[in-house]
């Protein structure tokens, strides 16, 4: 190729380099909101602060859920169309339903079949059948509760104020979030940690814990904490009914209040139309019983109501901080979780350990990278220089292509970089040895220079193209840290081939090759 | 540095490098065992790291006590970083009553209120067991499939017997610098992988130049005994190999100066990875090389895939 037409093209990639770099030394500058940029490199958790965690969502919770409320409903339906049966009893996700003998009932059809679910053939004596969810019914209800818990847990997360959070499913049943430069873990914490069930209930007060009818009535707790250090002091029993009289999913709103005489938080609630016909209508039936507001399985309040409610407005009281307060009025808004979920990782770095990361980061890179470039111009001078320019180069398209694509930076990424700068020296070490063992040989200048970089063309090749192999499949296979120290070892692996090849190549030609008379190289 | 190619016999060594080399590897196994298996970090273990700034040099004996005293005896607490840094990183096991994520923060700042100093959390990674024993295993899988693709790849490229060589030099080391992080007590963790592998690629960098050039010579000196070729070779590329590993190690050493606390046994990793590497390369790869050559009857002059000719001067 021509030497013009060639060094026009370098001098295109190395503008083009520029112009995608810009961005990300824009977005890093005092005073700068970095979102203005959006070509810009992003910086990882671990380098501007922030939270990552990896929650489970309990899927097959939400499976046990739907086979117990189904063993419910057919209860129902049994004893409303009078077929005598022994016991409908669950165990794990299998129903299994006994009926007296000489009873019979055809489950494959209305109103059963919309109930369920498949037959496993009975072999089983007195009358048993036993009854499992469909395969695909199973499916369903699993892929509900990840779809479900995201949108729950978007709609939460969006109160915390966090200027691009993301929420990533990840396999069967995992939900990756990612909250950079979250200023409080804590409230993060209790946004996405609890399920969010709220039930209102009726509390028996004639039973009590230790004799209470197990068909019709549950066993609930209430915790009283320490007001100052939050500490479970003691654990008070409510006998509550089975029957759940309303849910948390007809709140239409959640709102933080204070309690006139005592200044203590509450959560005030308002229901929808269907809410508030349904709670004028209980708290009409049950006057003079207690109200018990139970959230996640915990007794809230057990408040005695004293003639009906309408208007839709309840209230949940509690020992609550108001951040507390506050914290569980956007819970309650957002909707209950479909199943628990449980943190399986979660890795949060504060903002000032990010900031030192980064500057440390960079001042190891600076003082490494000058080392190297000071040296190789001592070693190989004008030669030296050529690699020095080429080097600037590599790292410059290196930031451009990470911007480029949006990719995130993360501090063993960094570390890629600062040890694909110390690599990609290499190339040129291994070009100009061989020009320079070529020059000891003879003394045509031209023939050894083109020499020297064709038999070290093969060699850096062959040692490039089998660390990119291991870089790729650390990248396809690895997770985290790895995966980002991938990502910049390959994209340093191939920007340095270009650089040191072609790039160095050029300036050889440009100076050298294209002289008619060539006396002497400086390596 | 070096002008004229030198003459050293370097394969001579080898009846004393090999000892060097098995007494390394053995005193990894050695040490390993001694210690009860590696020192894994939380990536691996599970359980919950806590990194604490103080405003005032934090007194560890005094924390210790305090803890204890709340019932919490199963915790490990040591400095982090430079003293000037004031910082500790606070160890919890997974079924730790202070680690479950809500009240973390709430129990240690509350903790915390009796120690003579301002408290300032950096840095909180929990990982539960079962996060630990999968990043434990895609760990394990990622080295061995990049392992194997390289063992592949220099069999493709060059022959088997390069490949054999290449990929127990790439173990060797490997094993070297876990030995060292043994010998040492120190943390194995994800950071600490990724380090290795860099070490892999680094090594397998130097010993495929030195191949390279093993292959060029195989086929432009055809009469010459295996051993004269490979030293040859070696000294060929040893102002190269010399040179990379200088200025490489500048900016690891630079990492371990200016990197910071999190990142240096990533850079120690590094530093130890690159002496080994650059030693294995000239006394591991290319003596078991030989070795595999000298075993195969009847020694064949070229390689027979090789893709270079005899090339004219």
């Amino acid at each position: 190729m021509n030497v013009r037409v060639k060094g026009l093209l370098i001098l295109l990639v190395f503008a083009v380099a520029v112009f995608y770099s810009l961005p990300t030394y824009q977005a890093y500058q005092p005073g700068v909101d970095p979102q203005q940029h959006p070509n810009r490199v992003n910086l990882g958790l671990d380098l501007q602060g922030g939270m990552y965690l990896d929650i489970e969502i309990k899927v097959e919770e939400a499976v046990k859920e739907t086979v117990s409320r189904t063993a419910q409903e057919l209860e129902d339906l049994l004893l409303d169309n009078y077929v005598k049966f022994v016991e409908v009893r669950q165990e794990n996700n299998i129903i299994i339903l006994e009926m007296e003998k000489g009873e019979t009932v055809n489950l494959t059809e209305s109103p059963y079949d919309r109930l369920l679910v498949q037959f496993t053939p009975t072999d089983q004596p007195n009358n048993r059948t036993t009854l499992t969810l469909l395969p695909e019914e199973l499916t369903r209800i699993q892929e509900n509760a990840i779809t479900q818990a995201l949108e729950v847990l978007r709609n939460r997360i969006d109160s915390l104020g966090v200027s691009e959070p993301t929420l990533q499913r990840q396999g069967d049943n995992s939900i990756i979030i990612q909250l950079p430069g979250l200023k409080d873990r804590s409230q993060a914490i209790e946004l996405i940690g609890p399920q969010a069930v709220l039930e209102f209930r009726i509390v028996n007060d004639d039973a009590t814990p230790a004799a209470y009818n197990r068909y019709t009535e549950v066993v609930r707790y209430e915790e009283i904490r320490d007001p100052i250090t939050q500490e479970v002091l003691s654990r008070n029993p409510y006998v509550l009914s089975k029957e759940v009289l309303l849910t948390g999913e007809y709140i239409r709103d959640a709102r933080v209040r204070f309690d006139q005489q005592t200044n203590q938080p509450y959560v005030s609630l308002s229901f929808d139309s269907i809410g508030a016909d349904r709670f004028a209508k209980l708290t009409e039936r049950n006057q003079g019983k207690r109200l018990a507001i139970v959230l996640d399985d915990k007794v809230q309040s057990a408040p005695v109501i004293r003639e009906k409610i309408g208007g839709g407005e309840a209230s949940i009281s509690g020992q609550f901080t108001t951040e507390e307060a506050g914290n569980l009025s956007i819970v309650l808004r957002s909707g209950s979780l479909p199943a628990p979920i449980e943190i399986r990782e979660e890795r949060t770095v504060g903002a000032s350990l990010g900031e030192d990361s980064v500057e440390q980061g960079l001042t190891s890179l600076l003082l490494g990278g000058l080392l190297v470039l000071i040296f190789m111009m001592i070693y190989y001078r004008l030669a030296g220089v050529f690699a020095a320019f080429a080097l600037v180069f590599n790292l410059l398209l290196i930031i451009a292509v990470l911007g480029g694509v949006g990719a995130t930076l993360t501090l063993p990424g960094m570390a890629g970089i600062v040890l694909t700068t110390g690599m990609a020296v290499d190339a040129n070490v291994l070009i100009f040895q061989r020009i320079r063992e070529e020059l000891a040989k003879s003394n045509n200048l031209r023939s050894s220079i083109n020499e020297g970089f064709d038999r070290a063309f093969k060699t850096i090749l062959d040692a490039n193209v089998t660390t990119l192999f291991a870089a790729l499949a650390l990248l396809q296979f690895g997770t985290g840290p790895i995966k980002g120290f991938a990502v910049t070892l390959s994209l340093g692996i191939l920007s340095s081939m270009f650089t040191a090849i072609v790039v160095t190549r050029f300036f050889f030609e440009m100076i050298y090759l294209n002289r008619k008379q060539l006396k002497a190289i400086s390596i | 540095m070096l002008s004229q190619p030198l003459q050293i016999r370097f394969l001579e060594k080898r009846r004393y490098t090999i000892y060097l080399s098995i007494f390394l590897v053995l005193s990894t196994f050695l040490s390993v065992l001694l210690h009860g298996g590696l020192n894994y970090g939380i990536d691996f273990r599970g359980g919950t790291n806590v990194q604490i700034r103080f405003d005032s040099e934090p007194d560890l004996n005094q924390l210790r006590d305090l803890f204890a005293s709340q019932g919490y005896d199963s915790i490990t607490l040591q400095t982090f970083g430079a003293e000037e840094d004031r910082e500790i990183l606070l160890g919890l096991p997974i079924d730790s009553s202070l680690g479950t994520g809500e009240s973390l923060t709430t129990n240690l700042q509350k903790i915390l209120q009796n120690a003579n100093t301002q408290p300032e959390i950096r840095r909180i990674e929990t990982i539960g067991p079962k996060v630990g024993d999968e990043l434990k295993e895609d760990a394990l899988l990622a080295v061995l499939i990049a392992l194997g693709l390289v063992l592949l790849y220099i069999s493709v490229r060059f022959q088997w017997r390069f490949g054999i060589s290449a990929v127990v030099c790439l173990l060797h080391d490997v094993l070297a610098v876990v030995g060292v992080f043994s010998l040492f007590d120190k943390e194995f963790n994800l950071t600490i992988i990724a380090a290795l592998l860099t070490v892999v690629g680094y090594s397998l960098n130097d010993t495929i130049v030195v191949f390279d050039r093993v292959r060029e010579n195989l086929a432009k000196f055809r009469k010459r005994e295996t051993e004269e070729l490979l030293d040859l070779s070696i000294n060929e590329t040893l102002s190269r190999t010399l040179l990379t590993s200088a200025t490489t190690l500048f900016v690891v050493i630079m990492l371990l100066l200016f990197g910071g606390e999190i990142i240096h046994d990533f850079a120690f990793a590094l530093f130890v990875g690159i002496l080994v590497g650059t030693y294995s390369s000239i006394y591991v790869a290319s003596p078991i090389f030989l070795m595999l050559q000298e075993k195969a009857p009847p020694k064949p002059a070229t390689p027979s895939n090789t893709e270079l000719t005899q090339e004219s001067q």
